[in-house]
């Protein structure tokens, strides 16, 4: 079996103020995976990203990049990594072109090599007007798109990105979407990314890993986790305003507001008898929608369960 | 890295900085010209020829070489410290951390980088000297190996200052409470032999005192200090100070968690 791309073992992070963020954790990324790292703040996600691109300096464990240990060999490793931080870090008065340039320059990358790659990059990411533009001119999503171009420079075989669509748009998440699932499967890219939109682990993922306290509370397939959900919510909007909740037998119904009901269904129960019992109280249903993201309230259940057991 | 990638990589950086001291000249190259050119008109010519001469030279001669040496310290300290300080400060110092450069490469492309502004400002102060004097280098290749070498000794310290600091305040609190008063005191507008025994002695603790004389030495022929001596100092400090810096820059200090 090939090496995983990244493989992390009893990974290990202490800050000076004596936070122990990272608590020996494991973790296995196979290579050509989509994999996605989710936890809420300060669960120890861009801490654990941070010891693997070499901005944080581990307490213990053993990190390898595709087999390479990072203690042996880091700038070995290096070559096989991408970047895309959570902030912007490059310099805003420099041009867009001088920027990814100058990443393939750190990594040995001739001129001659770096011109036409930038071109490719930054033409695939809607940058090439740009590039001769300071980069502070840019929007938002634009700059995450040049973190994403300089990232890809040294054609990485492992891309790491932090938090990668946080304040861009939908469209343009959207398209960014596109970008990352054609390198992943036409490149064989792997990808990891954290993100705050569960919907987008779910949409991007095959794989995802849940950190909570600096923990690995649940590693396991989009598929696998989904299956386990238990109970899904969905917002019903009716005709007519309600004063109160109907009663439907063995369902959970409650009234959002008063032309909309709540309605938690568990797994196995058929949707269908809620339908007749509302009709038959002349109840008329004219949309319906879930809740939330079916991940995000696994995730939110999930969380929330460490964090009372944390605390008892 | 192989060779090659390594010099790539190195040009790179130096290349980039280069280009950034070069973009911002009116900050950078212009101000050091105009400051010395009034040295030169206040101190050289006007209060200069009622001083009369000095260790055997004309006031303006005795003090170009030092306010040439001056400039090259001044500029090369600053260049460095502002600019990796800014990369901390905005965060791209990160595009070189995730990079298989090694900590040397990074290291000598800023003083590298330092050194071509330093050098550069040098030059520029040179050519105004001429302006209002003629000069003579006695020996060319040891006034060149000096400016260089204090060019270097100094964006090393530069360096170091940026990875300590916290915050753009304390990048300026060398230069102007240690580096300004030590430079004054080294010896670039007067000889230490005009001073008491005792404040000769303790002029010799300054370091920057032995730069200026050294390069004097190869302006004018004469020196304060024995010439060799000073030059294995210089050597010594670059040394020590750049495995000081690296040893910092593997450590992560001020720029990894």
């Amino acid at each position: 079996m090939a090496e995983p791309a990244l493989s992390i073992r009893g990974l290990t992070k202490v800050y000076g103020n004596g936070f122990n963020a990272l608590k020996g954790i494991d973790l296995d990324v196979q290579q050509g995976d989509f994999f996605a790292l989710l936890g809420p703040n300060g669960a120890g996600k861009s801490t654990t990203l941070g010891v693997v691109c070499s901005l944080v300096q581990k307490t213990a464990g053993q990190v390898s990049i595709f087999g390479i240990d990072i203690d042996r060999d880091f700038a070995n490793a290096k070559y096989q990594l991408g970047v895309v931080p959570q902030e912007f870090n490059f310099n805003q008065f420099e041009k867009v072109i001088d920027i990814v340039l100058a990443q393939a320059g750190y990594y040995g990358m001739p001129r001659s090599e770096a011109l036409p790659r930038a071109k490719q990059l930054l033409t695939e990411l809607g940058l090439w007007d740009k590039r001769n533009g300071g980069a502070r001119m840019l929007s938002g999503g634009m700059k995450r798109r040049l973190m994403i171009a300089r990232a890809l420079m040294h054609r990485p075989k492992l891309l790491i990105l932090d938090e990668p669509t946080a304040g861009v748009d939908i469209e343009l998440r959207r398209s960014m979407w596109e970008y990352l699932r054609r390198i992943n499967q036409d490149e064989g890219t792997t990808i990891i990314l954290t993100t705050h939109y569960l919907e987008e682990a779910e949409s991007l993922c095959r794989n995802i890993a849940i950190i909570n306290h600096g923990e690995i509370v649940r590693n396991t397939s989009i598929r696998e986790l989904l299956a386990e959900l238990d109970t899904e919510t969905f917002l019903l909007d009716v005709a007519a305003p309600l004063s109160q909740a109907p009663v439907v037998e063995g369902f959970e119904v409650g009234l959002a507001e008063p032309t909309q009901l709540s309605l938690v269904v568990h797994r196995g129960q058929e949707m269908n008898r809620v339908f007749n019992a509302l009709s038959e109280q002349g109840i008329k249903v004219v949309s319906m929608r879930n809740r939330a993201n079916r991940l995000e309230e696994m995730f939110v259940s999930m969380v929330s369960e460490r964090t009372q057991e944390a605390r008892a | 890295m192989n060779t090659t990638q390594t010099l790539v990589a190195l040009w790179t950086l130096v290349y980039k900085e280069i280009k950034r001291f070069t973009r911002i000249w009116p900050q950078t190259l212009l101000p050091p010209s105009i400051t010395m050119a009034m040295y030169f008109i206040i101190f050289g010519n006007l209060i200069g020829s009622r001083i009369g001469a000095m260790d055997g030279f004309s006031y303006m001669d005795f003090i170009v070489p030092g306010l040439i040496m001056m400039s090259v310290i001044t500029n090369s300290y600053s260049n460095v410290a502002s600019s990796f300080f800014s990369n901390k400060f905005q965060r791209s110092v990160e595009e070189l951390m995730v990079s298989p450069m090694p900590n040397w490469v990074i290291l000598s492309g800023f003083v590298l980088g330092g050194m071509a502004r330093g050098l550069g400002v040098g030059a520029i102060v040179t050519v105004v000297s001429l302006f209002f004097t003629r000069l003579s280098v006695e020996h060319p290749l040891l006034t060149l190996l000096v400016v260089v070498l204090t060019s270097a000794l100094f964006s090393i310290g530069g360096f170091i200052n940026a990875l300590l600091a916290d915050k753009f305040d304390d990048i300026s609190i060398v230069p102007t409470f240690i580096l300004t008063p030590l430079t004054y005191l080294g010896g670039v507008f007067y000889s230490i032999s005009m001073l008491p025994t005792i404040w000769q002695s303790l002029s010799m603790l300054n370091p920057i005192l032995y730069m200026v004389n050294v390069f004097r030495y190869g302006f004018l022929g004469v020196s304060d200090i024995p010439v060799l001596w000073a030059l294995a100092a210089i050597a010594a400090f670059i040394i020590v100070l750049f495995i000081i810096a690296l040893k910092m820059l593997e450590g992560g200090k001020g720029i990894r968690s």
